[in-house]
């Protein structure tokens, strides 16, 4: 039977667009996010709507601040991260379940289980847990345009920040959903309250307050419609579970055996929890990454099977919870041949790649940071030691030059994308000043937040929306840290950057490099003409591919031994010419 | 109806998004239920991407497993082998024939395997395959490989023409509209 198409408006949405759409139907008008795969386009989405100011702030925890101060303003707020971004907006995220909210206000925290694009799969449930607060999981995109809207009420409600859990799965899925208007919300006036004020002794009131408001949470938990049994007609089995692994139990068990579905991931209900044990013979909790639901359950004292089936690593399926449940594989083939894997690259004309090429060559150690430019630690550039997180190369940097002296100080460099500088570098730029260590800072300033598919920040000169906005001067910045060397540096000349950096790393006090130009993807930069090959010239030696460009290959001509020669790829080529900079014979024109 | 399941594969760029936005918009306007999971950030700069299309009368889970697939329609021709294994018993593969190459094959480290149709065919998928490359020059932009592509594997969905007309003109930017209209017309016939 097909759905009946009458009754509402309804659009295919993406899960992180629907959390948008929620954000702008609940009277929502401030968000305020950093980009982060798979949390960015909610951010994107919602500042389509007039009626929300939207911004991109330098960080997760200013994100989180300035929508908490539009939140004591009595206005509904929101803020948007992937789950690592919920690390650095941890501070303000514990006093702020202390504080409470006075407009509606909603963190979206989106998990990347199988680390599609992320340097972890840590599970934010255990920040819900760790900072009593209510955390609603939906589990497809009607879910999350319906969930975002309740988290708003539940806010208010029990005047408490919600977090609202994302998945990869649910933020890049689009399923459809049924639109509504907007319902205008009136702001709390604001007035000035001494319990705001995290002094110890408001603090050891407040936390009392926490605790009374989880049980009340937890009696809500009770009897909230999202919290929902849904009876199978065997009962072998119940499931408990949330999120995407609600939707893989149903694919592969449709109404065969009961399911309580957790909408609401914390606090979770304990005894609707006991009452649905009472009705299968074997509980099994699916659920992604950590066994919170499991645990919880064993603390209740019921005995459920959970990790034991489903694995505690990556994403589940349908076919993880057919195996996990002892049904059949399905029948599949594949070729005798090896497939050769395709990791993502540096684009055809990054501006990174001259850069990471001459750190090879020099063969120096490269504290690496997060971003397109992370990409510099696969083959052929190999050009990358260690990446830990957001602004930890100049930090990290700084303490290896502390460690190993001056040696390390002369063969060391960390590298820092402009967006993830001005989130977090600038501290860490702040300790090679001030515990002076002769460290060289690489900024590659590419005009744009690359990795997550290009987003202004502070150094672009444009806003959210693509306005002009005061643009924030990296040299003059450094220059006020008190760095004296700062000079910036074209990485398409590959002479120029080799020279460069052999300069400051001799240099014995801090320098910046600031690598500058725009990314080859953006909007109004440029497409040269692609390179042609003289097949006259090329002897097939290979040196243009040490540069790992997508766009050029040697190959064997018409299949004939001994004929190799560049080839390039026309379709990709942007004529950014560094790949002649190689070429001792000139055979690559253009 | 019983869940239809289609995957669309190819290499982060090539444009597979536009091609699932346009199925998924028809299948909305058919009143079916449906569910696209697709990937974004990293793996998108030049990376293996996927899609997944799933649409019938009720649809829970967005993703399509090992041997699920009733149809992949493949942008690339080592794409088409690395999807195979999705591939359902008899299932349909539609592909481009471009052949791109990935940076172990460009480094020399590993091979691009040879007769990647034969092979398919030799595994019991049967196999459409087709030059978009050439067809999307003749429609006038290079970049119409995906609606080509989507021509191509529309002959093998009950929908009619005009539906499709209408989803590529719901979906396209007025400017590029004829382009995509043509490449999609060259693709089908």
């Amino acid at each position: 039977m097909k759905r009946n198409m009458n009754t509402k408006r309804q659009e295919l949405m993406l899960g992180n667009k629907a959390a948008a759409r929620g954000m702008y139907e609940a009277g929502c008008s401030f968000v305020s996010s950093y980009p982060g795969t798979p949390s960015t386009e909610i951010t994107e989405e919602a500042v389509k709507y007039d009626e929300i100011f939207c911004e991109w702030a330098p960080n997760e925890k200013v994100a989180l601040e300035a929508a908490f101060g539009a939140s004591m303003a009595g206005k509904r707020a929101a803020c948007c991260m992937k789950h690592v971004g919920l690390n650095v907006a941890a501070d303000p995220l514990f006093s702020m379940s202390y504080i409470g909210a006075v407009g509606g206000l909603v963190i979206c925290v989106a998990d990347d289980p199988g680390m599609h694009s992320s340097q972890n799969e840590q599970d934010s449930r255990h920040y819900a847990i760790a900072a009593k607060l209510p955390m609603l999981e939906p589990s497809d995109s009607e879910e999350v345009l319906l969930y975002t809207k309740l988290a708003f009420e539940i806010s208010e409600q029990f005047r408490t920040p919600v977090l609202l859990k994302l998945c990869m799965r649910v933020c890049h899925s689009q399923s459809i959903v049924s639109l509504s208007d907007r319902t205008e919300v009136t702001p709390v006036p604001y007035e000035k309250n001494i319990t705001r004020v995290m002094l110890p002794a408001q603090a050891k009131k407040a936390h009392v307050r926490v605790e009374k408001r989880t049980e009340e949470l937890t009696a809500y938990a009770e009897t909230t419609d999202i919290n929902r049994i849904e009876t199978g007609r065997e009962r072998t089995y119940g499931f408990i579970t949330s999120s995407t692994s609600y939707q893989y139990v149903k694919e592969v068990f449709g109404d065969r055996y009961s399911i309580l579905k957790l909408g609401l991931i914390h606090p979770m209900p304990e005894k609707k929890l006991l009452d649905f044990a009472k009705t299968v013979d074997q509980l099994i909790v699916v659920e992604e990454l950590d066994p919170i639901i499991e645990k919880h359950c064993l603390t209740l004292g019921l005995s459920v099977e959970g990790k034991s089936r489903f694995p505690i690593i990556g994403e589940l399926s349908q076919a993880l919870v057919e195996k996990g449940m002892d049904l059949p594989e399905k029948i599949s083939h594949a070729i005798e041949d090896e497939i050769p894997a395709r990791p993502p690259v540096m684009c055809a004309g990054c501006p990174h790649r001259g850069l990471f090429y001459t750190l090879k060559k020099i063969g120096c150690m490269v504290y690496g940071d997060i971003g397109c430019y992370t990409l510099g630690a696969l083959a052929p550039l190999n050009a990358m030691d260690i990446t830990v997180c957001m602004g930890a190369s100049v930090s990290g940097l700084h303490g290896f030059n502390k460690a190993l002296g001056e040696d390390a100080e002369k063969n060391s460099v960390a590298v820092i994308g402009d967006s993830t500088f001005m989130h977090s570098g600038i501290t860490g730029l702040t300790d090679i000043v001030y515990n002076s260590s002769a460290s060289t800072v690489i900024i590659l300033d590419n005009s744009i937040t690359g990795m997550t598919g290009h987003q202004q920040n502070p150094t672009t000169g444009y806003d959210i929306k693509g306005n002009p906005a005061e643009k924030i001067d990296l040299e003059a910045l450094c220059h006020a840290l008190s760095v004296k060397r700062v000079r910036v540096v074209d990485p398409y000349d590959l002479k120029m950057v080799e020279q460069a950096v052999k300069e400051e790393l001799a240099a014995e006090e801090p320098s910046v490099i600031i690598s500058r130009r725009p990314c080859a993807l953006l909007k109004g930069v440029k497409r040269e003409a692609p390179l042609t090959v003289n097949e006259d010239k090329c002897v097939g030696c290979g040196a243009c591919m040490q540069i790992g460009c997508p766009a050029i290959a040697v190959r064997e001509k018409d299949n004939e031994k001994g004929s190799r020669k560049a080839v390039i790829d026309p379709t990709l080529c942007v004529g950014c010419k560094v790949c002649t900079q190689l070429c001792r014979f000139g055979a690559l024109e253009g | 109806m019983e869940t239809k399941n289609i995957m669309i594969v190819g290499v982060g760029g090539q444009g597979s998004l536009l091609a699932s936005k346009l199925l998924g918009h028809l299948i909305l306007q058919k009143g079916y239920d449906v569910k696209v999971s697709e990937v974004h950030g990293m793996s998108q700069r030049g990376g293996s991407v996927v899609t997944y299309v799933r649409f019938g009368d009720k649809v829970y889970s967005p993703i399509i497993e090992r041997g699920e697939a009733d149809m992949i329609v493949s942008f690339e021709l080592l794409e088409a082998a690395r999807w195979l294994p999705w591939l359902k018993e008899n299932g349909r593969i539609v592909t481009n024939t471009q052949r791109i190459d990935p940076m172990p094959v460009i480094t020399g480290s590993a091979v691009y395997p040879g007769d990647i149709v034969r092979k398919l065919e030799g595994a019991g998928a049967q196999v459409d395959a087709i030059d978009c490359l050439t067809l999307a020059r003749e429609a006038g932009a290079e970049k119409a490989v995906n609606i080509v592509l989507l021509g191509r594997f529309s002959r093998y969905f009950d929908f009619e023409e005009a539906d499709w007309e209408e989803a590529i003109a719901a979906c396209v930017p007025p400017k590029f509209l004829e382009i995509n209209r043509k490449a999609f017309a060259l693709g089908r016939k």
